[in-house]
């Protein structure tokens, strides 16, 4: 079939046609025709080409000045998921760039409107991604504040234990993708190494790697399994091995000091007006922590400290959460020894469902338990905004309750979302490759982001 | 469900005038709320859940925040979102506001006092906007556009007010209660059809 098309155009005949062609663009045409009978894929030419996406009014008709505006994203390796930078620049200098987000909107917060009490945590677990825990937590403490329900001491510490274990697969992971989007693609190995031991511990406990959608209204799923402890310090030991090693591979390296130090500089002012928090407020030389400002759970009973450094620059980013990774272990080991007995969730039967050697023998037990799993529990009406502190910074939950058995409004206050507007601030007048450098240091999770 | 039908089922037009007329409510016991009622009279306090909440009029929404912000050391503005309560089964009622179908809602934290604040303001369906807080608190920007594109409550003065989560062709806003999530029809590639 190829050979006859070739032999058909090298005959004069054939060739004469091709000139009697007028416009440029069927000549064009003509030769792709030829060109594509050797099995290669149909390639035409582009005649137009429609940027979509966000809108940038204001940049319109600058670009054929000496700035430039590029794209980045949203499936650059180095964004996070899909993150989208708009960037003017000029030669490699960035002068002003703009983060588009909503290419991961899925409409949660739509959805938690949709769903009960009950299943809530199901949904926003899958917002924040990288530390589920915190989603379900502060949801969960939003809807116990609701319902004026006390949580026993045991799911405090349990659900304590499992938000540290949590923040410190998040930052573990933070150090693998930090390295990795900076060219110390060892450390990502690394990193991926450790968060994977503390996944594992959070499969024994909780039943799933991620998403684990175990700390709901009232406490926690299950009580902690037979042998808990010793998985717990043999993870604790692990992880300490491996930020030792990170802080000896990265901490001093010149290669590493010339891509963070100094890169995406931030003060405290700029970092309180653009609503940042967490890491990237406390590299700016400012202690603030709501583990520490305004405990929640059981904080006020363990002994950490607030990490924070002086420069606010890319490197005390870096270092500020390997040192948090730390702290964490601290208040692991402080669970594990101070972990109380007694229930690991309310009894409050309008709240949490009987356990299941109980619905085989009571009517009531059965009742219960139907109609949480079916129209779940009714919180009466209210609104009430909790925060804790995420890995990424002040994670907050607006509830509006109607007296049904679903939310009017469910809001999650996502601390990327907020962080991610310092990045114009760290990226301008600084080289393309610090605009990496910037964006792997603010740590977005884009489903928290776009939600 | 069609959209008109809920409007009318569940939207309560804004509460009578004699609403506003009841007994004063309790004197705010709580320091910032204090001074914000003194300073924007018409405020009603509120403590949800052990949070102090002020309701303030649409008026004085970016004045309070510069109040807060220059006058009470609020250095954040944590959040800026919304409410629709179109279909409210109950809605809570605080004496002396006058409800609307929309709340806008902000929250504000003091770091150097450690505290925080509530304020809320009713943004009524006919007119939804609201005086945009970028002014003030540069970091509510991604907030509003969120507020805007979801709810459609327009900030004025707001530097970039555009769609941020939704496409930008996009028609409607999806977290108002009326906005039909099916409207858009779901279509399947290489429907098998009938055997």
């Amino acid at each position: 079939m190829s050979d006859e098309t070739r032999t058909e155009i090298s005959t004069p005949s054939a060739d004469e046609e091709i000139r009697d062609l007028e416009t440029p663009a069927e000549l064009e045409e003509a030769r792709l025709e030829r060109q594509t009978d050797e099995g290669a894929q149909e390639l035409r030419p582009q005649r137009e080409v429609v940027l979509t996406g966000g809108p940038w009014p204001e940049l319109e008709g600058e670009g054929e000045g000496e700035t430039m505006i590029i794209n980045m994203g949203p499936q650059h390796p180095s964004t996070h998921g899909v993150l989208r930078v708009m960037m003017e620049l000029d030669a490699e200098t960035v002068v002003r760039a703009k983060p588009i987000v909503g290419y991961l909107h899925t409409g949660m917060e739509k959805t938690g409107e949709e769903l009960t009490y009950v299943q809530g945590a199901t949904n926003v677990t899958r917002m924040d991604y990288a530390s589920p825990l915190g989603n379900e937590l502060v949801f969960s403490m939003a809807v116990e504040r609701l319902l004026d329900v006390e949580v026993p001491p045991r799911a405090i510490w349990i659900r304590m234990l499992l938000v540290e274990l949590n923040r410190m697969a998040s930052h573990l992971l933070f150090q693998a993708t930090n390295g990795m989007d900076l060219g110390a693609l060892s450390m990502m190995i690394y990193g991926w190494r450790e968060r994977e031991v503390t996944l594992r511990l959070l499969e024994e406990i909780t039943g799933l790697r991620m998403n684990h959608n175990f700390i709901r209204p009232g406490g926690v799923a299950a009580d902690l399994p037979d042998g808990w402890e010793d998985a717990v310090h043999q993870t604790c030991e692990q992880v300490e091995a491996g930020v030792e090693e990170y802080d000896r591979l990265l901490t001093n390296n010149p290669i590493w000091h010339e891509r963070t130090v100094g890169v995406g500089l931030i003060t405290t002012e700029q970092a309180l007006a653009l609503g940042a928090s967490g890491p990237i407020l406390r590299s700016t030389g400012f202690p603030w922590d709501l583990r520490k400002a305004q405990p929640y759970l059981a904080y006020d009973e363990v002994d950490f400290d607030v990490i924070y450094t002086e420069n606010g620059d890319c490197f005390d980013r870096f270092r500020i959460r390997l040192h948090e990774i730390l702290e964490s272990v601290k208040i692991v080991r402080q669970c594990v020894e101070k972990m109380p007995t007694g229930d690991y969730r309310v009894q409050d039967r309008k709240v949490t469902p009987p356990p299941r050697e109980r619905i085989d023998e009571s009517m009531e037990a059965l009742i219960h338990h139907f109609k949480l799993f079916t129209e779940g529990f009714k919180v009466p009406p209210g609104e009430t905004y909790v925060a804790i502190e995420s890995p990424r910074g002040e994670i907050g939950c607006y509830l509006v309750s109607d007296g049904t058995g679903k939310p009017c409004r469910l809001h999650i206050r996502g601390p990327s979302f907020y962080n991610l507007q310092t990045m114009n601030v760290m990226v301008e007048g600084r080289l393309v490759a610090d605009a990496v450098a910037v964006i792997s240091s603010v740590d977005p999770i884009m489903g928290e982001v776009d939600r | 469900m069609p959209d008109d039908e809920a409007r009318e089922d569940a939207h309560k037009p804004a509460g009578d005038a004699g609403e506003e007329e009841q007994e004063k409510p309790a004197p705010p016991d709580d320091e910032v709320a204090a001074a914000i009622v003194e300073q924007f009279p018409a405020t009603v306090f509120h403590r949800s859940h052990g949070q102090p909440v002020v309701y303030v009029d649409r008026s004085v929404w970016a004045d309070l925040a510069r109040f807060l912000r220059d006058e009470q050391q609020f250095t954040q503005c944590v959040d800026v979102t919304a409410v629709d309560h179109l279909l409210d089964a109950a809605r809570m009622t605080v004496p002396g506001v006058a409800q609307e179908r929309f709340e806008v809602v902000a929250n504000y934290l003091s770091h150097p006092r450690n505290r925080r604040v509530r304020a809320i303001c009713q943004v009524p369906e006919r007119e939804p906007d609201v005086a945009s807080l970028t002014d003030v608190y540069t970091g509510t920007n991604f907030a509003e556009r969120e507020v805007y594109d979801l709810f459609g409550i327009r900030f004025d003065g707001h530097p970039d007010l555009a769609r941020i989560l939704m496409p930008d062709d996009w028609a409607g806003y999806p977290l108002r209660k009326d906005d039909a999530p099916a409207r858009v029809p779901v279509t399947f590639k290489e429907d098998p059809g009938p055997r």
